[in-house]
């Protein structure tokens, strides 16, 4: 009937002709299109531009490229790079993981676990990640000692010099990254929470799942659309954050080509490096969110309907099989 | 759909014979200073289908909610199989109940939504399944073969491993109502079910209930279908401002109303 419909409408626009049969599809438009003169001319006074500038920066003969070559693949360099990557990605396990936390405690009835969760955000992120890296790194002269015990009773577990633990230049930054990240990941995750209908929970809670199931099997699967695109937006931003970790010596890609630089002076070409290899990394964590997004897409996207057709023939051959 | 095949089988009754499944005893309910029910007294019995009829912002479906404890009451009392819902009664006092042993009341109430609220993520079948697995623990292999009879009693066998995003408003309801029934629920209750289908979307959901009410499912449906409330119900009940209005079985309340109020209510709907 719809096909029918469609072929007498068709006929109608066309106004001419015998009624085509309805599986027959009428040849397509072939109009002259409109000369867009414009856009053809700034096309080419960009091109023109660009192109300029590029050769200008190849052929800039400060930028020293066999300078750039011979560091690109120094041990010097890939042992940096390696760390910047180790930060990276354990700052944002840290980040990920406090930021669920301290989502769920924002959003909880319980008013102290919320104001906690919101003076830490409030700290966190009113703070300069900066700042927060010296201040980590300068725990020795802040708490001299770290205590584990029960505080006002005297009770003490043990201690440690904080002086020692932070002159491992990767655990002030790691706490400094990781903390910091941690407040953005809550607001992240608080808003992929919030922005899941809430008749979800109440189809979840009335099927008798018990709200901690509800958040595992239902809510946060669903935030993870949301999140996810953010999410890989913050990696991009961590990777690029490291290099501030050079501020206290840490010897991550940055700060050892700084190091480099300043004995050899060769800091255009270094700095050159640094971006090629940050654009290299940014580049890869770009194709690694894509996938993210397609598995957390499931149910959204187009593709559904083939992998739907496929989980029915895997269906019927096990079927087969019995 | 045949009167043959049931969709779900060997219903059981209440706990005790002669107990009413739901029963509600001066049930206030307010959202801060608005009182949206004052004070309604329901008594369903098991097996049978009640249809809650009224305008819109009457109390309906905030009573319907109340029933599975997604609202709590302000005041009265509210039993469902003779277990009062949400609260433990220890002397004069009233406990609130953990949530976990409110999740194990709900667990025995299946609920159907205007809007589905069908888990996106999840293909038709597991939607089905996951609450049988996850909350009644059935091995996934069992749970996979009970969500698929289900499916096909409801007609959509071929539909298993579809996601809702590609099914219809009716087929989406009909999966709502099959992941529903997955948990075996002694009581099920249904919010508009059909108020957001196209029109000719609507049959195929009221013949699944149709067949559940007959199967002797024990139903408590908010519906302006007044087809649906004359074939099948056994009561109906007409609220209004937050009580009800008037209560009785659907030949004497639709047909020779008493109400004034159920007497305009009843002109602007089948007018």
């Amino acid at each position: 009937m719809g096909s029918a419909n469609q072929t007498d409408l068709g006929v109608a626009a066309a106004g001419v002709g015998p009624p085509a049969p309805a599986s027959a599809r009428p040849e397509a438009i072939k109009a002259i299109p409109i000369r867009r003169w414009g856009r053809w001319l700034s096309a080419a006074i960009i091109t023109y531009i660009f192109a300029a500038l590029l050769y200008s920066f190849i052929k800039n003969s400060n930028v020293e490229w066999p300078t750039v070559w011979e560091y690109m693949f120094k041990p010097l360099t890939l042992r940096g790079l390696l760390l910047t990557m180790e930060l990276t990605i354990i700052s944002m396990v840290i980040g990920a993981a406090g930021g669920v936390l301290l989502a769920v405690m924002r959003l909880a009835d319980n008013f102290v676990l919320s104001g906690v969760a919101w003076v830490y955000i409030w700290f966190f992120r009113g703070t300069p990640v900066y700042v927060q890296i010296i201040l980590w790194a300068n725990l020795g002269v802040f708490y001299p000692k770290l205590i584990a015990g029960l505080p006002f009773t005297g009770i003490v577990f043990g201690s440690t010099d904080s002086g020692t633990l932070v002159a491992h230049i990767i655990v002030p930054a790691i706490l400094a990254l990781g903390l910091n990240e941690a407040a953005y990941g809550a607001e992240l995750v608080r808003s992929g929470i919030i922005s899941v209908e809430a008749g979800q929970s109440e189809a979840a809670l009335s099927l008798g799942m018990s709200p901690t199931l509800t958040m595992r099997r239902v809510v946060l699967p669903q935030a993870m659309r949301v999140i996810i695109p953010t999410f890989g937006n913050e990696t991009i931003s961590m990777l690029k954050t490291t290099s501030l970790i050079a501020a206290i010596g840490g010897l991550e890609m940055f700060g050892r080509l700084q190091q480099v630089w300043s004995q050899t002076f060769q800091i255009i070409p270094l700095i050159v490096v640094a971006c090629i290899w940050y654009l290299f990394l940014t580049s890869v964590l770009t194709f690694g969110q894509g996938y993210l997004e397609a598995y957390f897409g499931k149910g959204f996207g187009e593709k559904e309907a083939e992998a739907a057709e496929r989980r029915a023939d895997k269906r019927a051959a096990r079927a087969r099989h019995v | 759909m045949s009167s043959e095949s049931h969709i779900v089988t060997a219903v059981e009754g209440g706990e005790a014979p002669g107990q009413p499944m739901v029963k509600a005893e001066q049930v206030w309910k307010s959202f801060g200073k608005l009182d949206v029910l004052k004070g309604v007294d329901l008594e369903v019995m098991p097996q049978q289908t009640y249809v809650l009829l009224g305008p819109s912002g009457g109390g309906k479906s905030t009573l319907l909610r109340c029933i599975n404890h997604l609202e709590k009451i302000n005041a009265g009392r509210l039993w469902v199989g003779g277990e009062l819902m949400g609260y433990r009664q220890k002397g004069d006092a009233l406990h609130e109940m953990k949530a976990r042993d409110v999740a194990k009341q709900r667990s025995h109430v299946g609920m159907v939504f205007q809007r589905f609220n069908l888990f996106p993520h999840m293909t038709a079948i597991e939607n089905v399944m996951e609450a049988p697995i996850r909350v009644q623990h059935v091995p996934r292999k069992q749970a996979d073969a009970e969500a698929e009879e289900i499916l096909r009693r409801v007609g959509l066998g071929e539909k298993l491993d579809t996601y809702p995003g590609q099914l219809s408003g009716g087929q989406q309801q009909r999966v709502a109502i099959a992941r529903a029934l997955a948990m075996k629920p002694k009581l099920m209750l249904f919010d508009e079910p059909t108020s957001a289908l196209d029109p000719e979307l609507v049959g195929e959901v009221l013949d699944v209930m149709k067949q559940l009410a007959r199967d002797g499912m024990t139903m408590v449906v908010v519906t302006h279908e007044m087809g649906f409330a004359k074939e099948v119900a056994d009561g109906v009940a007409l609220i209004d401002g937050g009580v009800i209005v008037e209560n009785g079985p659907p030949g004497e309340v639709l047909v020779d109303p008493k109400e004034e109020r159920t007497k305009l209510f009843l002109s602007k709907v089948l007018a």
